[in-house]
């Protein structure tokens, strides 16, 4: 009977957490789809080479070593900890314990690979408990300086603190389950970490022992499927979304900023005085020059705004954060990630379609024109970003909304655009003279 | 100093083999004018043909795109490539990192397609080729030089090495900045930035270029750049470092160890 409720318990608890991560990972799916399109398929082998060194292989992380290995092993661990994952998936639904070992116990080289495989498991996770312990301590002991920023104030740092304390308590989990495992069992598997820990056992009775095991087990179960739930509200979304945000960047030379062809079509008009300008469709939308909020960036950027890790490289490499400016790349990306929240809750409340709130990406307490004015567009943000994020990108178009639709610049500027279009140079010079220098 | 502009070329029915872009610091700047003047004395030294747009050159529209103003941009940007490709221009070698970037990564899909060197870059070839000799590179012994990258040229176009390879030819010490290629500090002018007052902040971003550049102890500041050089300039201006310090570009040092031009140190 209890073995039945046990089972039963077991799947609840799945389908539950199934449904709970179905609509959270579905809501960043549709919030991402409503960026505007763009087409970022061509030469797939470059961007299987990106995913692969990148997101999979941790590239960009090693360009600063002692968080790279750190951040290696909580990697390296959480993908081999799947593994036994699969065994307490199994033990689960049957209601049994440890059916591979069982299934494997009497073929010698099927053993020793269970028992190999366990043990790494065991070895790595020690070295993810240490890596964890560290993370904690320069996020808040130490207080490494991009760790301790403005904008991760609130929530962002309550985040990260959930996963790094669940980690610690999974590890626990596991160890709980299989030290208690081989004290009940005398060794019997002969793991490598829990066969030292459980001489801290060696006085417990059978039924604490049991006790410890199942609590282990179901702790662990329980906290991987909550993580899940959890996951996509929290920044290490990138777990998942590293992946196809490398595929998908940008392959262009970084200092490349698109051309906006509606603007090509209304200069070629411009120029070339036969040409009949097509005749105006009254049912077409108004075009928007730039983007003013997130549904005018495209689909890309709300996917790097997904992804972004909050790690702050990008925000301790930015000149103009450096020197005391307010702008800082990673806030750009959380401003647009909680932008998009706000907006794609309106839209999921009104079956789909888009109610004006009054508000936008620019100002509202999201991105401020004074950040997006410091920009030098030095690509260091971009450069830095472990997971090929573009900050700049939202940047620009930002400036774009501001600067042609709300005819929005300093005065500098507007001056500038003057010269530009009067005389062909920034400056107040003739474009008679540009030859001048021979004789200077 | 022998410069044709691509209209007398055309005039005289031959072709140049590059087309030199000013770009707009380059014509107008001061400061600008001299390394302009450097790079055309070391492209006389070399019998090489190259032209000029002169007054048919006009701003490549890197400040007003950056700055969001994709329209001055755009025409710009039509009126340059109708010129250039009325001429049939096939190369362009420019010393402004923001003329090469635009001109290289964005021309191409408003139809102006060219093949696109930046000066330093351009330089190492001619070195590699052996047909650049320096000859007064005496003045350079003992001293040390920083190369500051340029945003628009390393992040943006990763081309980190031809500026110090360039620089290697003259008997000096290169010395690397705290922050140096990938991570190279701006100098702060690109973005627009140049055409506007800071944000209010702690520090000018110049001056805290400035800053990594003394460090070093090195007597000369290597640029790639109008801007960085303007940049650099005020910088070590405002440590009233000038008098020990100077800031000179790729071009004028490489033309000084060819012997076609003076510089102080
Ligand atoms: S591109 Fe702009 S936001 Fe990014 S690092 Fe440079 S100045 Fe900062
Ligand atoms: S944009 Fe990239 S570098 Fe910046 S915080 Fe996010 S993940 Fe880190």
């Amino acid at each position: 009977m209890l073995v039945y409720f046990q089972i039963y318990l077991f799947i609840a608890f799945a389908a539950m957490a199934g449904f709970y991560a179905y609509r959270g990972y579905r809501r960043v799916y549709n919030n991402i789809m409503l960026g505007k399109s763009e087409d970022l398929n061509d030469n797939t082998t470059e961007r299987f080479k990106n995913m692969l060194l990148v997101a999979f292989g941790q590239k960009k992380m090693f360009k600063n070593i002692t968080p790279a290995i750190l951040h290696m092993f909580i990697y390296v661990g959480f993908i081999i900890t799947q593994i036994e994952l699969i065994e307490v998936f199994i033990d689960g639904v049957t209601g049994k314990h440890r059916v591979i070992y069982h299934a494997v116990e009497n073929i010698p080289f099927l053993k020793f690979i269970y028992v190999a495989t366990i043990s790494s498991i065991e070895l790595i996770s020690v070295l993810v408990f240490i890596a964890t312990v560290a993370f904690l301590s320069r996020r808040f002991l130490i207080k490494v300086p991009r760790l301790n920023k403005p904008e991760l104030k609130g929530f962002p740092v309550q985040d990260a603190a959930i996963i790094l304390i669940s980690e610690i308590y999974l590890l626990t989990c596991i160890f709980s389950m299989n030290t208690a495992d081989m004290a009940l069992h005398h060794g019997e598997y002969g793991f490598a970490v829990s066969g030292l820990l459980q001489h801290f056992l060696s006085n417990w009775d059978e039924s604490s022992l049991h006790l410890l095991e199942r609590a282990g087990w179901w702790g662990h179960y329980i906290g991987v499927l909550l993580l899940l739930v959890y996951l996509p509200y929290s920044k290490h979304l990138h777990i998942l979304l590293a992946f196809p945000n490398t595929f998908f960047a940008r392959l262009n030379p970084k200092g490349y900023i698109s051309n906006m062809p509606e603007i090509t079509k209304e200069i070629k008009l411009m120029m070339d005085p036969s040409a009949v300008p097509p005749p105006a469709d009254a049912n077409a939308a108004p075009v928007k020059f730039g983007a003013k909020d997130v549904m005018d960036l495209s689909w890309k950027n709300l996917l790097d705004a997904y992804t972004c890790t909050e790690c702050g490289r990008c925000t301790s490499a930015c000149p103009a954060n450096q020197t005391g400016k307010i702008l800082s790349p990673r806030k750009i990306m959380m401003d647009t990630r909680d932008r998009l929240e706000e907006v794609g809750s309106i839209v999921a409340a009104n079956n789909g379609v888009w109610k004006e709130d009054g508000k936008s990406l620019i100002e509202n307490g999201y991105i401020s024109i004074e950040e997006l004015r410091a920009c030098t567009t030095c690509n260091a943000c971009v450069e830095e970003c472990p997971v090929m994020i573009s900050p700049l990108d939202i940047i620009v178009q930002l400036r774009r909304n501001l600067v042609m639709e709300d005819s929005n610049a300093p005065a500098e500027w507007t001056g500038m655009f003057t010269n530009m279009e009067n005389n062909g140079a920034p400056w107040q010079f003739s474009q008679q003279d540009r030859l001048k220098w021979i004789d200077n | 100093m022998q410069v044709k502009s691509y209209a007398e070329y055309a005039a005289s029915g031959e072709t140049p083999e590059v087309l030199f872009w000013v770009g707009c610091a380059g014509s107008f700047d001061q400061r600008a004018q001299k390394v302009t003047r450097s790079f055309v004395k070391i492209l006389n030294h070399l019998n090489i043909k190259f032209a000029v747009l002169g007054s048919e050159e006009s701003c490549t529209g890197d400040p007003a795109k950056r700055a969001g103003n994709e329209f001055v941009y755009q025409m710009l940007a039509l009126q340059n490539i109708e010129v250039m490709n009325g001429y049939g221009v096939r190369k362009i070698v420019t010393t402004c990192p923001h003329c090469f970037n635009i001109l290289k990564n964005e021309y191409p899909s408003l139809g102006g397609n060219y093949e696109v060197v930046h000066h330093t870059t351009y330089l190492q070839q001619l070195i590699d080729q052996g047909k650049i000799k320096l000859t007064d590179t005496n003045q350079f012994k003992g001293k040390r030089i920083t190369y500051h990258d340029s945003c628009y040229l390393g992040r943006a176009n990763e081309i980190y090495e031809a500026p110090r390879k360039v620089l290697e030819e003259l008997d000096a010490e290169l010395v690397e900045m705290k922050s140096c290629r990938t991570k190279g500090l701006c100098c702060g002018a690109g973005g627009a930035q140049m055409f506007k007052e800071d944000e209010p902040g702690k520090k000018r971003i110049n001056i805290a270029r400035t800053e990594e550049a003394l460090e070093t102890d090195a007597q000369i500041v290597a640029a790639a750049c109008p801007f960085c050089n303007t940049m650099m300039t005020d910088g070590v201006k405002s440590f009233e470092k000038q008098s020990t310090v100077k800031v000179y570009d790729i071009a004028e040092l490489i033309a000084a160890g060819q012997g076609l031009d003076t510089i102080q140190l």
